[in-house]
């Protein structure tokens, strides 16, 4: 019951924003944070929980709740709660969050139509890390699809209605295709049990001959990682991240790119084993091609926005590296990856609005020496930039390292390629920081520097960033048993130096067991 | 014995009586209005007979006629369609007509084509399906033309009868050669002849092939859809919804007999015609759709493209199939009729709102009926919380259940393809600049006081429709599963 609540208050409070409107112009944005910000008690609330069932807990759901719903198809309402799942439904409030305060000054048409849609995104986004039906949880795949795109397509930049188009296109291809995977797989439960069922468990411990595990496994992770994305199926992501609204951009790579990921890690990698075992070495090479594409094409940009989106495509490469690896530690280092650059991409994006919202451009050869002008904005984009570019101490560096250290046994050479991209993220990063708030100033200009709930919130995001940079704990024990759960499948790969319980142990570096603070 | 027969036969006997009765009510008093109220409350109390009619089920009817509980479903179908159509029509004709000039036929028309489906869905031979199609087809026909001083339902009536014409010729010669070969006008009886000889004849494939590009004309499956785009254009709105759900509903009962009792789809061969057809047919109407400037016309090539959607699940045969095309029919009607009830309230004197120019934000200005389209048309592209999305799934999964894997990719294909042009009609609704709207606020806020109740409970009808199968679609299937297993049980006992 309470995974349903975290699910339907913001759907629920959805049309209230959206009356809300007419009482007063800031209802609806507050109805909107008080909608998140109960979702994120309660999912803290969830999490305090969790600790005590943690320890002895395997993997298996901590909370679970079951309805039927369609049972001649062997569809139900089913919803579990995992480490995994909770640390991204806490991001994805948190985040929301900062969706709302960034779009706080950017909206002014139609307020509470925005904020209707970004509940129902946000709540869609919940659905699909809870549910483990995989009819629900295509589903709520697609609920979140519309709002995004209303959100890009009313509210977006110049050229809104290419991009809007674009994005619904490739991800609505990629999610057909799961669906046919997915009938799939309930058809041939059918074959075997007599019974079609869409469930997470009956469908994990369905055998299927090599052939189809394959076809199946290729329509998962294609599905999954063009939401991700990964070249070649990539192409929507610069337009839609740069022409989105700030709110919705923050959204999009920070938490519609998170359920691809968090796909490939519920459902691609445990649900075809054998197949992924053949196909990881390509899914890697995927993964180490797409951390360098996105970061030599960040390096040629002007426009600061697409800067950011192809950083964020760049990164999105070492969480797929990670979640083929096999290894627990990179499966760690994927998760902690997912949570950090969620925040940092976040407050990047944020950042990015307020520069267009005072300057009115995003085109880096017109900005320079604003550290003078927006003296704030500029020394926490200083900051960002440096966890987005992995300095140790912030999560994003833990996140990157854990994966990098954790595939190089699997696939030296792909991981020694990826790493290049670790150093043209200092590259672009520093680079955007030159020529955006260094250098010689254009003209004078004068613009408010950011506002004091602004600052706040990304000095919140900042001091989250330290801490998951000092002390990663936090989120790696809460996920750990759910990727020791990963590891045992995708790990047969012969010409391993090392065994997998080195691994462990190694794994404890970063998670002892020391007693909670 | 006799009685009951009668029983069985109420639901039709029933509307029939209803036409003499409502053509008499026209002589004594001409009041729109009132032979309004009368013939919405007709297709009511004919679908208050259903379950009557229900308790003598499942039973032969002479040779003629076959009431099963399968007949009954479609027979619901229709009947709530045509309601909802009354309902829009109403509004539709007051404006488009004066007092005077005599609009009270136009009820009369659409219950004798409501008649000619009903005939339709029970028919089990060769007269009945034919009686029943040209008794539709000809009162459609005068329906279409019936805004007679405009150019463009005239010439559209007479393509929908040049159509008629060729679809009876084919039909005709079909049944000509089937009966040629088998000896039988039953569709059972021809289907006896497959299952006897080890060769199946040639002409006994010619006729099956000709009776299929009959129906597929009605339907309007490419490559025979050519008259669709422009009947579906020039015929008034309300017309359109009709021809895309009632008309199409009925032929689609017809035609899912016709292929079980024929024993078609155990022919590789038809099954790959067929195929074949539907993939033609998704991709000439989802391509051609995204050229289109025109609703109508934009609304009438994905039409094209839904009935390849619901051949692919026709062509998977067996039970799963069946459940399948009837649950997408019953959506696509639920969903074709929100689109084109949304286009006929927001038509004006002048005609029809069309254009997408007549839509540019309307979202802003009527909220209610921009948001009623678009729930419309996401659901048309299967986009989940709406029915289209449980109807493509119900289609895809046949599909799958079948091993049609060309098939199920071709149908993710243009589903995609689909899914532009719907997002373009829908992005235009959100646009900027409600340039007519905006004009026209005065008027349309007049409109809407207009619309009135009629119009609310057809919209409303068809959105909660879509809204609650899209979230709770069990006892639908339930309902479908239990009324087909009777039409393949039935098919099952052949003798």
């Amino acid at each position: 019951m309470v995974l349903w609540l975290l699910i339907l208050i913001p759907l629920l409070a959805a049309p209230l924003a959206w009356i809300g409107q007419q009482w007063s112009r800031h209802a609806a944005r507050w109805i909107a944070i008080g909608a998140l910000a109960i979702d994120l008690c309660l999912a803290l609330l969830l999490w305090r929980q969790d600790r005590s069932a943690q320890t002895s807990g395997h993997g298996s759901w901590l909370f679970e709740s079951q309805t039927s719903w369609i049972p001649h198809w062997g569809i139900s309402l089913h919803l579990g709660l995992d480490g995994l799942s909770l640390v991204l439904i806490l991001l994805t409030a948190f985040l929301g969050l900062v969706a709302i305060v960034a779009s706080w000054t950017e909206i002014h048409r139609r307020v509470g139509f925005f904020h209707c849609n970004i509940l129902l995104a946000l709540g869609g986004v919940i659905g699909v890390f809870l549910a483990i039906d995989l009819f629900l949880f295509f589903f709520f795949w697609e609920v979140m699809l519309v709002p995004m795109y209303l959100l890009i397509s009313v509210w977006g930049h110049a050229n809104r209605r290419y991009a809007s188009f674009k994005f619904f296109l490739f991800t609505q291809a990629g999610s057909l295709l799961l669906l046919v995977a997915i009938i799939t797989l309930a058809f041939l439960h059918q074959q075997a049990t007599g019974k079609p069922s869409f469930d997470y468990a009956d469908l994990m411990g369905l055998t299927l001959n090599k052939g189809m595990a394959w076809w199946l496994m290729l329509a998962f992770f294609v599905g999954f990682v063009v939401k991700l994305p990964v070249p070649p199926f990539h192409t929507w992501l610069p337009d839609t991240y740069t022409e989105a609204p700030t709110g919705a951009s923050i959204i999009l790579a920070g938490l519609l790119a998170k359920t691809g990921a968090y796909g490939l890690l519920r459902f691609t990698v445990p649900m075809f084993p054998d197949a992924i075992s053949d196909f990881a070495p390509i899914a890697m090479g995927l993964g180490a091609m797409g951390i360098l594409y996105g970061a030599v094409l960040a390096c040629a940009q002007t426009d600061i926005k697409r800067l950011v989106a192809y950083s964020s495509l760049s990164h999105m490469g070492f969480i797929l590296l990670g979640a083929f690896s096999g290894t627990e530690l990179a499966l760690q280092g994927a998760v902690m990856q997912l949570v950090a650059h969620g925040l940092s991409t976040g407050a990047l994006f944020m950042l990015v609005g307020a520069l267009y919202e005072r300057f009115e451009t995003r085109d880096m050869r017109q900005m320079g020496g604003l550290w003078g002008v927006i003296p704030r904005g500029a020394s926490m984009a200083l900051f960002f930039a440096c966890a987005s570019l992995g300095l140790p101490g912030l999560g994003n560096f833990i996140g990157e390292f854990l994966v990098l250290f954790g595939s190089y046994a699997a696939q030296p050479m792909v991981t020694i390629l990826a790493s290049i991209g670790m150093v043209m993220a200092a590259i672009y990063s520093l680079g955007m920081m030159q020529r955006t708030f260094f250098g010689r100033q254009r003209e004078t200009r004068l613009a408010p520097d950011l506002s004091n709930v602004a600052f706040g919130t990304l000095l919140l995001i900042a001091v989250l960033q330290v801490w998951f940079g000092l002390y990663p704990r936090s989120v790696l024990s809460t996920t750990r048993p759910v990727m020791e759960t990963l590891v045992q499948p995708a790990l047969p790969s012969p010409n391993l130096t090392h065994p997998p319980s080195e691994l462990m142990q190694s794994s404890n570096l970063f998670t002892p067991n020391v007693s909670t603070p | 014995m006799i009685l009951q027969d009668f029983i069985a036969l109420a639901p039709i006997l029933d509307l029939g009586a209803f036409c003499i009765i409502t053509m008499l009510a026209i002589a004594f008093r001409r009041h729109h209005a009132t032979i309004a109220v009368f013939a919405f409350m007709s297709c009511l109390l004919t679908l208050a007979a259903l379950p009557w009619a229900a308790t003598a089920t499942p039973r032969t009817v002479t040779a003629l006629l076959i009431v099963d509980e399968y007949a009954l479903l479609y027979m619901g179908l229709v009947l709530s369609a045509t309601m909802v159509v009354i309902g829009l029509s109403y509004r539709y004709l007051k404006i488009h007509f004066s007092e005077q000039e005599g609009i009270e036929e136009y009820y009369l028309l659409l219950l004798l084509a409501t008649f000619g489906g009903l005939v339709l869905t029970v028919s089990a031979h060769f007269v009945s399906f034919f009686l029943g199609l040209e008794l539709l087809g000809l009162s459609l026909c005068s329906l279409i033309g019936y805004l007679r001083t405009r150019h463009h339902p005239l010439e559209a009536a007479v393509k929908y009868l040049l159509l008629s014409i060729s679809a009876s010729a084919f039909l005709l010669f079909g049944m000509a050669l089937l009966y040629f070969e088998s000896g039988s006008m039953t569709f059972r009886g021809v289907g006896m002849v497959m299952k006897q000889v080890q060769t199946v004849p040639g002409l006994w494939l010619g006729g099956v092939v000709l009776v299929f590009v009959g129906v597929a004309l009605k339907l309007g499956l490419a490559p025979f859809h050519m008259w669709i785009p422009d009947v579906y254009q020039g015929a008034p709105a309300p017309i359109t919804a009709y021809i895309a759900t009632v008309s199409k509903g009925a032929l689609v009962a017809l035609l899912l007999r016709f292929v079980t009792d024929v024993g078609a789809l155990e022919l590789p061969s038809l099954v790959h015609l067929f195929g074949l057809l539907a993939v033609v047919s998704m991709v000439t109407g989802n391509v051609l759709a995204l050229f289109q400037q025109n609703v109508k016309r934009l609304l009438a090539y994905s039409s094209i493209a839904h009935v390849g959607y619901l051949l692919v699940a026709l062509l998977a045969g067996g039970a799963v199939a069946a459940e399948a095309v009837t649950f997408y029919v019953i959506v696509y009607c639920a969903m074709t009729l929100g689109a084109f009830g949304v286009v006929t309230v927001y038509s004006r004197e002048g005609g029809d709102a069309e254009r997408f120019e007549d839509y540019r934000g309307l979202f802003w200005a009527r909220p209610w009926l921009a948001a009623m389209l678009a729930l419309s048309l996401l659901s048309l592209a299967g986009i989940p919380v709406t029915a289209g999305f449980i109807g493509k799934f119900y289609a895809i999964a046949a599909g799958v259940g079948a091993g049609l894997w060309w098939l199920v990719l071709a149908l993710i294909g243009n589903s995609v393809i689909g899914l532009h042009y719907y997002l373009r009609l829908i992005v235009t609704l959100f646009d900027e600049a409600p340039a007519r709207a905006v004009i026209l606020q005065g008027q349309a806020v007049q409109a809407t006081q207009a619309a009135g109740w009629t119009t609310v409970f057809s919209l409303g009808l068809a959105a909660s429709i879509i809204l609650l199968l899209g979230v709770y679609p069990e006892p639908l299937m339930e309902l479908i599963r239990d009324s087909v297993s009777n039409l393949l049980m039935v098919a099952v006992q052949r003798p």
